[in-house]
């Protein structure tokens, strides 16, 4: 059929119904392009989003937490990536061949894993930081609903040897005690972030931009001596056994830059595995605890004594009948030796003549001295816990405390404070700050006695390790050692327990010309010796021989074979 | 004026082939880099693990122990050490 003859043509409508016709299209396509301007110009940010969402992605880059290394680079903690396994337990599904290999790999019991996956949550953690080899395996089991991230575990080479002043770090590799934890943000990584975009099969085809770069963590280098530490803490570790000591402390110092080469404690703990652990095991007492540190202060009242002109090591002092009494109290010496001069007090732990030393001083300047060579505050290492000691401000004291004190009672401090206070011998008066990271340029000391002042003490507790002193057993062959024992009843519900005691050796090397200074320190030692002079005092003599001959200090006496008292038959000090 | 359409449909057509090109060599590249990228990662974790390895074998403790017992040595005393100090004033010895 021929289509111009078509009937319809002929047929005559009213114009207006194409106009509408044509009207209805035209408002149709002005709606489109409405909506068209709307979605791709006006209002774009969402489809643009879900667009991105297809083939954009934020990566994570994760960041590693620095190294600790000893003063010599050698690494103490290092962090290395693990694996974690979770699963979403109502995703999880496996045949129990799967099981009992996930078990096996895992090294939990199959019980455990079952037990774990019928919890009603949405998320377990089956195994956190197991090594990635292990992981692989894992993952090769191809298990639905079993995931795995990436995790940081910390390890520590060394072990217990130094676990209190490394600390440790938590799951999440934050830093949970000691140095982790005082260089927490020196030591941590920033993680940062990148855009991509990946294709089909999940490969990254380009870089849109970096949101954040990542940052890895700082490496830390510490003053301490890993080769010193490990002598420092075998021999502690002899001494607390020998002696059946409750606990031990030692730390070995720098005299002439402030850095602590070595601070070990007992009881210890191996951070690799700390599954159980006690209070007393992570306690850093070296930094953290304090005692009355008896004999070792008399030094102090001393050298005050002759920076005031009220005595010279020569002077003599009453201390003939081996007590004196102030108001009620009375203070005892053990043994009688008659009159002494000012160098005998120190030689032979006279706490008569402390006392009587300390009594022709005024309280403000004996206060003064305590306070300027750092007891009663804490050393501001950086370090958690430090402890500060006890110094009671001097309007409060009554005589008699002004008399204990000159002999250490009535004060506390810590081991690390009277190593540090002992820098004013080691270095002609200077008190040395301490530091527990590597120095490279050396510290200024603060002037607290005159130099003179100070070889004159040197002189002092050179002879109390001589023979006729009271710690003839912390003598070194080869070299001239000078230093002080402390033997303190422990304090104990308020008053003084009878057979509980704090032994502490505190000392210098080589005194010509001082390099080291040791202080160590048992708690309640029980195996019947209790005097520092017979339990602190050899465990000094072999710390600070070796460490003298590991740092090549040339000796200073000559290489005579030291002949040792019988067992028991040194002065007794005064306790 | 044909002509000049012509050549220039060949050029755009050029262009483009051009353009794909280099993006897909842009992106093997990429590709690429990632891959190294990630591989320096790993040899990283890996110089980690063996410097954590190296620690733990030369720990002092072991290294005292294997030479005082497989090796019989033992740190020789004071009277058999000699100490030379260094910027010796006329080869002082001591």
């Amino acid at each position: 059929m021929n289509y111009a003859a078509s009937p319809v043509l002929a047929l005559r409508l009213p114009l207006w119904r194409s106009r509408m016709l044509l009207a209805l299209i035209a408002g149709g396509f002005l709606v489109l392009a409405g909506r068209a301007l709307y979605l791709q110009g006006l209002n774009n940010d969402f489809l643009q989003q879900k667009g991105e969402s297809r083939y954009s992605r934020v990566l994570e880059i994760s960041a590693n937490r620095g190294k600790i290394t000893d003063r010599h680079g050698e690494a103490l903690a290092i962090s290395t990536p693990v694996k974690s396994v979770w699963a979403i337990p109502e995703e999880v599904q496996f045949s129990s061949q799967q099981r009992a290999k996930l078990a096996a790999l895992l090294e939990l019991p199959p019980r455990e894993i079952d037990k774990r996956l019928n919890e009603s949550t949405s998320f377990v953690y089956l195994k956190r930081q197991i090594p990635p080899q292990v992981a692989e395996r894992v993952s090769e089991l191809h298990i639905a609903g079993l995931f795995q991230n990436r995790e940081y575990r910390r390890y520590y080479p060394g072990g217990e040897v130094m676990a209190q002043v490394l600390g440790f770090t938590g799951a999440d590799d934050v830093g949970q005690e000691g140095i982790e934890l005082a260089f927490q943000s020196t030591l941590a990584g920033k993680s940062g972030s990148r855009r991509v975009i990946k294709d089909r099969m999940g490969q990254i085809v380009e870089d849109t931009e970096s949101i954040r770069e990542a940052q890895n963590g700082r490496d830390l280098a510490l003053a301490l001596d890993a080769k010193l530490q490990n002598l420092a803490f075998s021999q502690l570790k002899l001494a607390v056994e020998a002696n059946k000591a409750r606990a031990g402390a030692i730390v070995v110092v720098d005299a002439k830059t402030g850095e602590v080469l070595a601070l070990a404690n007992l009881p210890t703990y191996n951070p690799n595995n700390r599954s159980r652990l006690s209070g007393a095991q992570l306690r850093n007492r070296v930094i953290t605890d304090t005692f009355e540190p008896g004999s070792t202060l008399k030094p102090f009242t001393v050298a005050l004594a002759i920076e005031q002109g009220k005595v010279t090591p020569d002077s003599v002092i009453a201390t003939a009948g081996g007590s004196f009494s102030i108001g009620r109290a009375t203070v005892h010496d053990a043994h009688h030796f008659g009159n002494m001069t000012v160098a005998q007090v120190i030689q032979r732990s006279s706490n008569v003549g402390a006392a009587k030393i300390a009594l022709g001083l005024p309280a403000e300047a004996m206060w003064n001295m305590f306070d300027s060579v750092g007891f009663g505050s804490a050393p501001r290492l950086g370090f958690p816990g430090e402890a500060g000691g006890r110094l009671r401000p001097y309007k409060s004291w009554r005589p008699i405390e002004q008399a204990t004190m000159a002999y250490g009672h009535g004060i506390s401090v810590s081991l690390l404070q009277l190593a540090r206070a002992y820098t004013v011998f080691a270095h002609d008066g200077e008190l040395m700050p301490l530091s527990l990271l590597r120095v490279d340029a050396p510290l200024l000391g603060k002037q607290v006695i005159s130099p003179s002042t100070a070889r004159k003490l040197r002189d002092m507790l050179e002879l109390a390790v001589q023979p006729d002193g009271t710690a003839p057993r912390a003598r070194v062959m080869g070299y001239r050692v000078a230093g002080k024992t402390g033997t303190a009843h422990k304090e104990e519900n308020g008053g003084y327990a009878a057979h509980k005691y704090v032994s502490s050796f505190v000392g210098l090397a080589p005194a010509s010309d001082p390099r080291l200074v040791v202080a160590v320190m048992l708690d309640e030692p029980s195996a019947g010796q209790y005097y520092g002079g017979a339990v602190a005092a050899p465990v000094f003599s072999a710390v600070m021989g070796g460490a003298l001959r590991m740092l090549g200090v040339p000796p200073d006496a000559p290489l005579k074979p030291l002949e040792l008292p019988p067992d028991g038959s040194e002065i007794k000090e005064d306790v | 004026m044909a002509r000049i359409n012509l050549i220039l449909l060949a050029l755009l057509t050029a262009c483009a082939l051009g353009l794909v090109t280099s993006q897909h060599k842009a992106r093997k590249l990429f590709a690429e880099l990632e891959r190294e990228q990630e591989r320096a990662k790993q040899l990283d974790v890996e110089w980690g693990q063996l410097q954590l390895e190296q620690s733990t074998w030369a720990m002092h403790a072991r290294v005292q122990k294997i030479a005082r017992e497989r090796l019989r040595m033992s740190v020789p005393d004071a009277t058999r050490t000699q100490v030379v100090s260094q910027p010796a004033p006329a080869g002082a010895v001591r």
